[in-house]
Parts: structure tokens; sequence; C-alpha cells
């Protein structure tokens, strides 16, 4: 810290010292004197008025008679120019900021952040003035958006004018400031223009002018419609981000149930052990090669699947295979074996979560509105379940192996007299429908906790997904993955949750009903079997 | 056939929905024919397993009905059993019972009986219990949780059991019989639940010689009291027992008469020695 | 009448239910705590529970060993049963709770002032009863109804009911639903009027679930040896020639499911005041799918094979809970590959000399 402040001051010193009145008032004055001097301060925008300012929060300046000093530690410096001091004076006397002032301070810093060289400093400072600036920062916005280039702050920055011109502006400003809170699409916008439409308790307007009450109203019209277009663009990536999700998970199961008949109820533990795949390749790169941390999924996600699919073509040939024909016991010999994983997985990681730490490049998001940001690592699980799709398909639409699953999937003794080594399909269905749940797990160690029961978590509605969508179809999946994405966070947007999940569950039920073999049902002889 | 009129009103399935029984109109075979078919369409996924097929059964007939695979003979005794739903035309048992609006269960206790391609009997009960469940009677839950057997049906399942050559295994479980004693142990469910309309999928399908035969005469002597519709692939079989033939293909039927004239029929040998 | 059992049947019969009905009393009430022969309040709950488990199966080797469907949802029903019978025990807390309300204090809590609509007359014995076996009951008929019509059966019925039991996990976690949120209920004072916790009150409910367990088994034997219990049989093993034989196997499905479900809730009832609490967790699907391996490794379609499977199960983890707690998954999943892969007709089923069903 303070070798970043010896920096600061040796690179930061500008040709022309802070207006020494100021920093007098500043420090001798009393409590509106010292108010105003912050304002003063803040408007010239100096950086140096930032460090003497966090100094003075901090109980970092000190007086010697009338000179004002920085004291960090050993060092002091002067408070005007910023020079470090050969012989500092003996005599000081610390300067003492109350709570009142230090509050002030605290506003000042932000808004100083408004002409902080690092772009994210000015972009979170205009987020917080956006929504109405105080009076007394209007020189700084004003300076601030004369120099501000990055388009996303200006506009921030613009909205903060706005705010500042509607209150203390003559007509013809207030007008152009709605028009330009009328052109954004921020919450902030909404909320300026509102106050203006309020009523007053006595039944008259809080705005006298109906002109501008005009212009507020159709300006609040405007940001309204953009903020709800806005809201349902998110709800939209959500339902597709948890669709995505349900494709990963339910893919592979449908695989496996299409060409075997049997329901493999240690499918989520499939997902599972991708997870701590994914974990364990993490934790070699972070030990033994942390320089490529960033490149560690390109290993995880080929680990993933391996895991799972050796495990998914053992756990075939070892029980799965002596069941066949009795779909129901396989079922609970399944369910025996997603036990002793779990169990297995608790003894070897421990009970607990582990977290697996996502590489950097997919932090942040993407901003597509005001408050509408897509995660990086949302959107890539969303490409990432297109691309595992995408070869999914062509696996089964061009090569040899896809053939025969889709042979054994729609008449296995048909097949099986076609000279189709069936039970060898098996093996690798079953591989590969495991591995898919791997790779599955891969993805959700991208969003959240890695623990033995995370694969109970998405079973039931992996299941759902294959009654829903039918067997036999990769269309029928993706469109019930999808489907019961979006209706999962449309009514998570409505209801909550839990109900969400209860009416998704109850619809899923009702609809099989009408269509037990799903939505994308074979219809005919074999269907009815 | 403006013979059939069915009023809603007389409509068996109305208010066949709840646990109870429903009292419906016994087998009326005023105009000899027990059976009829008209224009029945049935598709799966644009292939259509039945195109039109219309198909008269008179009473106390046996007809045999070939075809080439695909032709429709399984999709039309799925019709006429209840399990299939045609998409369009009609389908009457006798004058007054409309098929398509009947259950497969009610289709069964208005008097149709149907042997499956594959021997279906209930693998892990005795023979005798197979003919016990087989046996013409209530078919209530309440009823069957209170039946006993009188001597009355033992006779009868002994005397079923004694035509279809099970009498000495009356107690074995039905899943240890041979494939043509299982043939042999479903015919007799058929008989015992006295259908007036009988369905043989591939009745001598894995029969010896012998076997076959005896199924032969079996059928034979049915006819009259019953009436039978005999799917069949074994045209020697066939020849045997048929007095009328119908063959379908593609899902319609192209020819229909004695077992010599449908031999001979041009379009019949094209069907199944062309292409 | 048919004969349920032989001799040898009925004297097995006769012994359990001295034991039962004097011996249990005799050793735990009458016997001094000191002596060897004292039986513990420990043993007295876990013979209860147990026996409250092996009505769970029985209900479970209807359905399932029978009729052939493998219900996921028996747990729900278990517990449904259990829930009903917490209404009761909660309304006899009467003002005894922390905060000396008529309302439980779950309710207090979350500060509502009347009771909800669904706990009307819960404090009545008799509805509460009424209520364990109905609402099961009911939920199943509905289900099953809807369920069987559309011909849903083999493992897509066992999803179907275990996606309804977990989305009724869901439903009784929230606290909106009125019955205790995660907490569910507990904390019981008294049940009929009788101090909940005494040994006299434990024995009592004791005896009454093995009288339970005896008529559910008689009950049970009944239905199988009845041509109803054939026809559920022939059901299990050729659905589609039942009903062409004019058996309307949406009936008989429907019955012996709903049944089932009646059975279950029974149990429930009768659980729950002995282990004196009940919570959402008795719902998640794990403990469903766990009732299916009891029956299995008795052996399916026996009867006394699910009593016997649910006693070695629930004793097993009793032993392993308290001495091998890590191992117990171990030692369950392994039990669930090696019974359905090598011993398919279960324990009794080693000893038995004909084939399930017929027995």
């Amino acid at each position: 810290m303070r070798a970043f402040l010896l920096a600061f001051l040796v690179v930061a010193v500008p040709a022309r010292a802070l207006d020494e009145g100021a920093v007098h008032r500043l420090v001798f004055g009393d409590a509106d004197e010292r108010s105003q001097a912050i304002a003063a301060l803040v408007a010239e925008g100096d950086p140096r008025a930032a460090t003497l300012l966090r100094a003075l929060a901090e109980g970092e300046v000190a007086t010697a008679g009338r000179r004002i000093l920085l004291v960090k530690g050993e060092t002091v410096a002067d408070a005007l120019t910023g020079e470090a001091l050969a012989s500092p004076p003996e005599a000081r006397e610390e300067v003492v900021a109350n709570n009142r002032l230090r509050r002030e301070i605290e506003a000042a810093l932000a808004a100083l952040q408004l002409v902080s060289p690092a772009r994210d400093a000015r972009l979170a400072a205009a987020r917080a003035l956006a929504g109405g600036a105080d009076e007394t920062l209007r020189p700084l916005v004003r300076r601030a958006l004369a120099e501000e280039t990055d388009p996303e702050v200006r506009a921030l920055l613009e909205l903060a004018a706005a705010s500042l011109e509607l209150r203390g502006g003559d007509r013809q400003a207030r007008l152009s400031a709605i028009r330009t809170l009328g052109a954004s699409a921020s919450p902030q916008a909404r909320t300026l223009l509102a106050a203006l439409l309020e009523t007053r308790s006595d039944g008259g307007f809080a705005e006298p002018d109906p002109e501008v009450r005009a212009a507020a109203q159709a300006a609040l019209r405007a940001v309204e419609a953009r903020l709800a277009w806005g809201e349902f663009a998110g709800l939209a990536f959500a339902g597709l981000s948890l669709g995505s999700i349900l494709l990963l998970a339910a893919l592979g199961l449908a695989i496996t149930y299409g060409v075997m008949g049997v329901i493999n109820m240690a499918h989520g533990e499939m997902i599972m052990v991708g997870a701590y795949a994914t974990y364990v390749v993490q934790s070699l790169f972070r030990a033994h090669a942390p320089e490529a941390f960033g490149a560690y999924l390109a290993f995880a996600v080929p680990a993933a699947f391996a895991a799972a699919a050796l495990l998914g073509m053992a756990l075939e040939r070892g029980v799965i295979r002596r069941l066949y024909g009795r779909p129901l016991e396989t079922l609970l010999a399944t369910w025996g074996l997603s036990l002793i994983l779990m169990q297995a997985v608790r003894t070897l990681f421990g009970a607990q979560n582990v977290q697996v730490e996502a590489p950097a490049w997919l932090a942040g998001g993407v901003e597509l509105f005001a408050g509408v940001v897509l995660p990086w690592n949302r959107i890539a699980i969303v490409a990432f379940a297109a691309a595992v799709l995408g070869g999914t398909w062509l696996l089964l639409a061009r090569t040899r192996l896809g053939l025969f699953v889709r042979g054994v999937t729609q008449n296995r003794d048909m097949a099986a007299c076609l000279g189709v080594p069936t039970a060898r399909v098996d093996t690798l269905a079953f591989g590969l429908g495991s591995g898919i749940a791997g790779l599955a797990g891969c993805a959700l160690t991208q969003i959240g906790n890695v623990g033995p029961d995370l694969g109970q978590a998405y079973i039931v509605d992996s299941f759902m997904v294959v009654v829903f969508g039918g067997v036999g179809q990769l269309a029928g999946t993706v469109v019930a993955a999808l489907a019961l994405g979006f209706v999962n966070k449309l009514l998570e947007a409505w209801s909550g949750a839990v109900i969400a999940k209860i009416a998704v569950l109850v619809f899923v039920i009702f609809f099989i009903q009408r269509r037990p073999q799903g939505l994308f049902a074979l219809k005919g002889r074999a269907a009815q079997g | 056939m403006n013979a059939i009129a069915l009023a809603p009103s007389e409509s068996p399935a109305a208010g066949s929905v709840a646990l109870g029984h429903v009292a419906r109109p016994g087998l009326d075979l005023s105009h000899g024919v027990v059976l009829y078919l008209d224009d029945v369409h049935v598709s799966f996924d644009g292939f259509k397993a039945l195109d039109g097929l219309s198909l008269a059964i008179e009473a106390g007939e046996l007809r045999c009905v070939i075809g080439p695979n695909g032709a429709g003979k399984t999709t039309m005794m799925d019709v006429v059993t209840g399990r299939t739903r045609p998409d369009s035309g009609r389908a009457f048992f006798g004058q007054t019972i409309d098929l398509t609006r009947l259950s497969e269960a009610e289709i069964a206790q208005a008097g149709i009986g149907r042997k499956f391609q594959q021997p279906t009997v209930f693998e892990r009960l005795t023979v005798f219990e197979n003919l016990e469940l087989a046996l013409k009677g209530d078919r209530r839950v309440r009823r069957t949780l209170f039946a006993r057997l009188d001597g009355q049906a033992r006779d009868r399942i002994a005397q079923t059991l004694e035509r279809v050559r099970l009498l000495g295994d009356a107690d074995r479980i039905a899943g240890t019989l041979s494939h043509g004693q299982k043939q042999w142990l479903e015919i007799g469910m058929l008989l015992v639940q006295e259908p007036k309309l009988l369905l043989l999928d591939e009745p001598v399908a894995g029969m010896t010689d012998e076997e076959t035969e005896r199924t032969a005469e079996l059928l034979v002597s049915l006819a009259g009291a019953h009436s039978l519709v005999v799917v069949e692939h074994d045209m020697a079989f066939v020849a045997r027992i048929a007095r009328r033939v119908t063959v379908l293909h593609e899902g319609r039927v192209l020819a229909e008469g004695p077992m010599a004239q449908v031999q001979a029929d041009p379009r019949v040998i094209e069907v199944y020695l062309g292409r | 009448m048919r004969r349920l059992y032989g001799p040898a049947g009925w004297t097995a019969l006769g012994a359990s239910a001295a034991l039962l009905f004097v011996a249990v009393p005799l050793l735990s009430l009458a016997v001094p705590p000191g002596s060897a022969f004292h039986l513990s309040q420990y043993w007295v709950t876990l013979l209860g529970k147990i026996m409250c488990y092996a009505i769970v199966a029985l209900a479970m080797d209807l359905v399932w060993g029978y009729a052939g469907i493998l219900s996921l949802g028996q747990g729900l029903f278990f517990a449904l049963g259990g829930y009903a019978m917490g209404m009761y025990l909660m309304r006899q807390i009467g003002r005894e709770g922390q905060y000396q309300s008529d309302l439980p204090d779950f309710m207090v809590f979350l500060d509502w002032q009347a009771f909800p609509w669904h706990w009307w007359n819960t404090d009545q014995f008799w509805w509460c009863a009424l209520l364990a076996v109905g609402v099961p009951g009911l939920l199943a008929f509905v289900f099953g109804y809807f369920a069987f019509r559309s011909r849903v059966k083999g493992v897509y019925f066992s999803i179907i009911t275990q996606a309804l039991t977990y989305a009724a996990m869901l439903l009784f976690f929230r606290n909106e639903t009125g019955f205790g949120g995660n907490n569910g209920f507990t904390d019981f004072k008294r049940i009929l009027g009788y101090p909940i916790a005494t040994a006299e009150t434990r024995v009592a409910l004791v005896v009454a679930t093995g009288a339970a367990l005896l008529g559910t088994l008689l009950l049970a034997r009944w239905l199988v040896t009845s041509r109803f219990g054939r026809v559920l049989a022939a059901i299990r093993d050729a659905e589609t020639r039942v009903a062409f034989c004019g058996y309307h196997t949406l009936h008989y499905k429907l019955f012996v499911f709903t049944l089932a479900a009646m059975i279950c809730g029974l149990a429930g009832a009768l659980y729950v005041p002995q282990v004196g609490i009940i919570n959402p967790s008795e719902m998640s699907p794990a403990n469903s799918i766990e009732i299916a391996i009891w029956v299995a490794v008795g052996g399916r379609g026996t009867l006394v094979g699910a009593i016997v499977g649910a006693g070695l199960v629930n004793g097993a983890k009793s032993f392993f809970t308290q001495a091998f707690p890590e191992f117990w998954l171990y030692f369950l999943g392994l039990l669930f590959i090696a019974v359905t892969l090598f011993l398919p007709r279960g324990v009794v089923g080693l000893f038995a000399r004909r084939g399930a069903g017929a027995a």
C-alpha cells in the first residue's frame, strides 16, 4: 500500500497544485466550509484530491502550523504539492474527521472515480450516479462527460447529467433531459421519469408544467417498453440456459433408454463423476501448472467424458447386460450403483461440496441492456450444449455406430438378425450416453459447486425431459429440454421456484396421459408393444 | 349397408366409464353376418397399414386370411379386438355392436376371442389356473375376490383340458410347456371363454405335423357353432381347412373366394411371386 | 372357505401373535429394567418401526410382486398417512407448545391467526385416522386412474410415480403448505389423552402395530389366493392377454394400487407416534426405492418374504448406522445389485419349493 501510494505520488503529480483555499477550508474550516471544500475539490477532478480525501478519512492528515501534511507511516508529504518532505516537522497535529465528514468524503471519492483511469471504476461510479446525482457533482459530471470516450460509461453519465438537468435546469434543458432519459433502457430512468408524474397528497401534480409531464409520460412509456423487452430477454436467456443444462443432462439418458429400454438410475451419478473429473483436472492444473490454468477446461472436457464413459461401459458389462429383459430390476440395480458411487465420492473427496474455479476468461458477462447481463459461463454452456448436440447428431446420423444405434433403438431383434452386433452396440451406446452425462457434469462445475448429491438434483428433471420428449428422436429431447427450461423459468418468475418445479412435474404427468409415448412418438406396432 | 342403423342412445359403450358392469345388447346375427368391416383406414406415421379394408364374415364361417408381410393382417385383428382404433371406417360385431367404441375387455366380453401370433399364456400360473381365468364368467373385481369354482366349471375346464390334450399337465406351470403345448393352451383358453367369433393369428406356427393336423381338425369342428378367422402362412394348412380365403395386400382385400380360385388369381400370384 | 394357510402356517402365525401380544408387553413392562430379559424402550421402538416398514413392504409386494407395478410412490403414501396422524398429534399438544397457543408452534412462528382449511377437524382422532388411509387412497385412485388408463406401465410408471413423490416432497418443504415446512411435526406430547413417551403407551402402540401387520398379512393372503390374485399375476405376466380374456385390467390395477396406498397410509399413521417425528424427508424418492429392495431381498410375490425383507434390511440398517455409518450406503447399494443379479427370488425363494405367485 505504501509503495503504491508513493508510486502514485511520484507518477501522478501534475504540474498544477491543488486549490490551496479549498484544501485549507477542508482542514481548518467548520462543518459547512468543509462540505463546500469537498465539493470544490471534487469539481476539479484532480486525482490528488482523491488521495487527500482518502487520507483525511483514514486519519492520515496532520497539520504543522498552516502547513498540511499527508502522514503515511514514516513518510510525510506536503498535501498541496504531493512532494515528500526530507525533514518533516516534528510537531504535528492530526486532523480528526467526524462521521458526517467521512460520509461526505465517501460520496466524493465515489464520484471522483468518474475520472479514474480505470474503465471499470468509472463504470461503477457512473452507474451509481445514473439514478440521480447530487447537485454538487454537476461540474464533475460535466467534466467527466466531456472527457469520457467509453460508450457504456457515457450513456450512464448522460443519464446522470439528465437527472441533474431535470432538477436544476431551465425548461428547455429539462425537456431535452427527458428525451435523453426516454432513449435509455435503465430502471433508473424509469424511476426518475415516474417521479415527475407523481401526484402530491393534495391531488395536484408534483410537476407543475403540463408539457414536461406529457413528455415524461411518453418517455416513460418508451423506457418501460424497452425494459419489458429486456426483462423478457433475460428470462428467455435464463430459460435457454436451463434448457441447455437439461439437454446435456437428459441427452445421454435418452440414448441409453432408447437403445436398451432401461432406465439408468445412476445417470445422475455419471454427471457427478464428470464434475469430479473436472475438479481433479482443475486441481492438478492449479498445483502443477498454474500458468496454464486458463486452459484446464480443454483437458477437463475429455477427462469428464472418458471417466463417465468408461464407468458407464463397465456398468453395462457388469450389471445391466445380466439383467437384460428385466427393466424394473435394472432400475433397482442401477439405483444401488448410484448409492455406491455417491458414497465412494464422499469417501474420496469428503462429504462437503468442492469448488471448481472457473477460468478467468469465463468470468463476467455481456450486458444486453442495462440490468440484463448474460454471464459468459452461461453463454458458454449454451454453446457447449449446442456443440454436444451437434456432435451427437453427427455421430448418430453419419457413422456406422450411429446407424447401429438407431437400428437397435427401432427394432432390436431385426437389427440382430441383420448382423448388427447388438451386445457391442449396447456397450458403446451406454458409454456414449454416460460420456455425455459426464460432459454435463463438466459444464455444471462452471455454474455451481460440486458435491456428491449433484446428480440427484438433475435426475428427476432428466427423466421428465425423456418422458416428455419421447424416445428415439433427438429432436424430441431437444424440444422437451428447451420447453421445460423455458416453462420452468417463466413460472419461476411468476410464482417462485418450488411452485414452478411442482407445476412442471404435474404438467408432465398430465401430458403423458395424452401422449404416453412423448412429444415425437413413433406411432405404430413397435411403439404399442 | 343401410341395414345397420345404430342410434347413439343404443351405443353399447355409453356410460361404460366407471367400475360398474354395463348391460349391452346381445349379439344380433339376424342378417347372418358376424363381423363386418367397412372401409377401415389405419395409418402409422404415414404408413397405411389398412387402406380401405372391407370384409364380412358370415356366422358359423371359417375364413382364412392370407397375405404377404405388411398386408395388414395383424392390424385388422387389432382393429377388431379394440387394440387399435381405426382412423376412419366402421367395424361391427353382428348388427349392433360397434367395435370402434369398445375397449379390449368389453369386446372380449361381447364374444370375440383372440389368439396371438406369439403364444401368450400366463407363464407363472398353472395350466389349470390359466383356463380358470379365461373361463366365461363375471369379470368384475368384486366377483373375482369371492369367486369359487363350482363343479360345473371344473367339469368344463376338465373337458377343455382333454380336448387340447393337456389333462395330465393341469398342475404344471404354464411357462414350462413346450411351444406347441402353449399354442394348445391358448386355444383352450379361447374355448372356455366361449366366444362367438375366434380370431387366430398363425395358430400352427411352431407345431409338429401331428399337432398341426389335430389343430386343423379342431378348427373345422368348431366352425358352425362358432365363427373363425384364421390368419396363416402355412398354405397346406390353409388348403386343409379353408372354405373361403381372403387375400390381403397393402391394407386392402385383393381377392376373395375358394382356395383354388384364389390360388389361380393372377393378381395373387403377382403379389406372392412377383417383384 | 378356501385355505389361507396350512396348519404349519397357522401355527407360525399364532406363535407370532403370542410373542407380540403377550411376550413383548410382559418383557418390557413386567420384567424389571435390570433383568437380562427386560425389553428396553429402544428395542420396543425398533420392533414397532420395523413392523410399520413390514406393513409397507406387504403393500409393495401386492403392487409389485403380484401385479408387476413397480411403484416408487409408496413412500409418499406412507408419509401422507404419517402427516395425517401428525396433525392429530400436533393438536393434542394443545397449549403446551413454546408459544402457549392453540395453534402449533410453527403456525405461530409464521404469524398465522387460524388453522388453514385442511386442518379442519384434525383434533378428532377418528377424522385423522380416516385421513391417514383416505388421502393416500384418494391420491392413488386419481393418479392411478389417469396413469393406468393411458397405459403407462413398466419403468415409465416407476419414474412418473417417482416424480410425483418428488413434487410432493417439494410441496411439503414449503412453509406455506401448512405442514411445518422443513421441520415437519415433532415434540408430540399425547395420543388419545395418554402421554406418548411412557413405556405403557409405547407397548400399546407396538401391539397395535403388530395387530395391523398380522391383519394386513391375512388380508393380503386372502387377496392373492382368490381369483382376483390370479388375475393380478396374469396381468403381471401378460397384460394384453388378460384384456383379451375380457378383464378390465385398469380396474384390477387401480384396486390393488389404491388398496396398497391405503395400507401404506395406515403404516405411516402407526409409525409417526412411535418415532415421534414426521418431516418431508420421509417423501424423498430414495425412501420409496428402498421399499422395493426390502421386498426384493425377502422375495417378491410371497408376502412373507416382504416381511422378512423389511426386517432384514432395516435390522441391518440399525446395525450399520450405529456400528459403521459410513459403510451403510455401500452395503445397501451392493444389496440392490446383488439381489437383482443373484437372488431374483429373494431369501424366501431359497427355501421355497414352488414359483412365486402360486405359492
